[in-house]
């Protein structure tokens, strides 16, 4: 029954509304990743495009977190795990040895479940990226970015009187806007998300559900997330992963209210046993 | 299908699937006793129909209430989102046509003994019709049976064609004699609600069609009512 689905018959351009629009950002083709002896992630490939927000939900080791710390090879700071298939960003292969990857984080940024915004003050926070990456001229230029970042992030009216103070003295929801606010500020085209939202409260959450639909207009979005509302929500895709296999990926509409796989159906509805 | 992880979500299902059937039979209980009623002119009988709607509104409400509150609490989405918003649907046509075969049985005090056997006929035909329309389309609902539906969502065509005729037979007495003319209106209504229990079977129909395959039913129903349009003048000759 569990029997993995091939790619073709979920991901028809012609489909979804979402994938008929917009050009390709990432594109992931018969990707499989190991932990060591175990195989996360088996054969899965997916098109997701830009300025668009598609959410990965699928039950724990589902495989949606280990695919999204692939796209900015975060899990290269795994030892063990080893990363087979194609996987680009905007055409480039992000896995050709050639490539940067410092540079590659920069494009392709990313957001923790937990905060965790560096120990220092919270202007230093968002300086950090655009200063070791070389974007700002001079002091003025730094101060721009940051007050910019830190406005796209929603988070300028309640920390521009404060922004020599620690960025470890913010509420949850502010520190993790100041961690979109740090993604941000070296210019990134995508970022990745994973569960942004599971340690706020639900304004907080609210708040940065807000602000992801904002950023939607500028950015690719990817978002792993475990509440399924949440996906309903914020994404116009959803992605649905069950034991390494994406194993149905459509416009979110049609995924919430008739999924064509019978595994989507049953998880989404609370029946997965 | 496999039952949710949390049990308590079934049972809000199964409680409205189960108040839902409890309407269906209410509702067939009504209109079967209104035929009656009406074909034997059983005033006792046509105010039972009268007082069983109450039960039936109430059920309505009981049905849309268990729904909100499991929509509030359960935020249901795919299969069950949908079979709590048909259940909505199914209740309200329900209960129009509770409504209608209510209003069938208010007719039989109007009517009196002398009527002749044969205007009653084609009515009493069409009742019968409308009952097993009814009959069909709530098992195939308490089956989530898309294809039985289906037929029941084709068979109407048939009530529709058979109240074309009544129609004309009816007119046609009217104009033969005046007096005839309280006598076939209500007869007439009386049709006319069967008509339209047909049209809401078939509602029920396209909501069934729509739980299973989760798509709206994307073709319309060929209609067959063509009274709306039609002319009969004083020389018998039609005109449509």
């Amino acid at each position: 029954m569990n029997a993995p689905v091939p790619h073709q018959t979920l991901v028809t351009p012609e489909k979804p509304k979402a994938l008929a629009s917009g050009q390709f950002k990432v594109t992931a083709r018969g990707v499989d990743v190991y932990y060591g002896d175990k195989q996360a992630i088996k054969s899965l490939s997916i098109d997701i495009p830009d300025r668009s927000v598609s959410a990965f939900i699928g039950p724990s080791g589902c495989g949606k977190s280990t695919f999204l710390r692939c796209i900015n090879r975060m899990n290269d700071t795994i030892p063990t795990c080893r990363v087979t298939g194609l996987i680009d960003v905007d055409k480039h292969d992000i896995y050709d040895p050639k490539i940067d990857v410092v540079q590659l984080r920069a494009k392709v940024g990313m957001v923790f479940q937990k905060p965790n915004p560096f120990p220092k003050s919270i202007y230093e926070n968002v300086a950090y990226g655009p200063r070791i990456h070389g974007l700002a001229a001079g002091k003025t230029e730094l101060d721009t970015i940051v007050e910019q970042s830190l406005r796209k992030a929603g988070l300028w009216e309640e920390a521009k009187d404060r922004l020599a103070q620690p960025g470890t003295g913010l509420s949850g929801g502010q520190q993790q806007r100041l961690c979109i606010a740090r993604a941000i500020a070296v210019n990134p085209e995508v970022i990745l998300m994973d569960e942004p939202c599971s340690a706020l409260d639900p304004i907080a959450t609210a708040r940065i559900e807000e602000l992801i639909d904002e950023l939607r207009q500028n950015y690719c979005i990817v978002i792993v997330t475990h509440s399924m509302q949440q996906a309903a929500r914020v994404s116009q895709l959803t992605a649905f992963f069950h034991l390494g296999t994406l194993v149905e990926y459509g416009d979110t509409d049609e995924m919430f209210t008739a999924p064509q796989e019978k595994r989507t159906q049953d998880y989404i509805t609370g029946r997965f046993g | 299908m496999t039952d949710h992880t949390v049990k308590s979500y079934d049972d809000d299902l199964s409680q409205l699937k189960t108040m839902l059937a409890q309407m269906g039979g209410l509702v067939e209980q009504q209109l079967d006793d209104a035929i009656d009623a009406l074909t034997r002119r059983d005033t006792a009988l046509a105010d039972r129909v009268i007082q069983i709607d109450e039960r039936v509104d109430v059920l309505e409400h009981q049905i849309e209430e268990k729904a909100i509150l499991t929509i509030a609490r359960r935020q249901p989405v795919a299969r069950d989102l949908r079979e709590i918003m048909v259940a909505i649907r199914v209740s309200s046509d329900l209960e129009r046509i509770g409504d209608l075969a209510k209003n069938t049985a208010k007719r039989t005090h109007a009517l009196s003994d002398q009527l002749p056997r044969k205007l009653m006929a084609g009515v009493t035909r069409m009742g019968r019709l409308a009952q097993v329309e009814l009959k069909n389309i709530l098992d195939a609902y308490s089956h989530s049976d898309a294809g039985m539906a289906m037929e029941v969502w084709r068979s109407d065509e048939e009530l529709d064609a058979l109240y074309n005729s009544i129609f004309r037979e009816l007119l046609t007495y009217m104009m033969e004699d005046p007096r005839n003319i309280s006598l076939c209106t209500h007869l007439l209504f009386g049709a006319k609600n069967m008509e339209r229990i047909g049209d809401h079977a078939t509602n029920i129909a396209e909501n069934i069609h729509y739980l299973v395959h989760g798509k709206p039913l994307g073709e319309g129903r060929p209609k067959k009512d063509v009274t709306a349009a039609m002319r009969i003048d004083l020389e018998g000759s039609e005109d449509r």
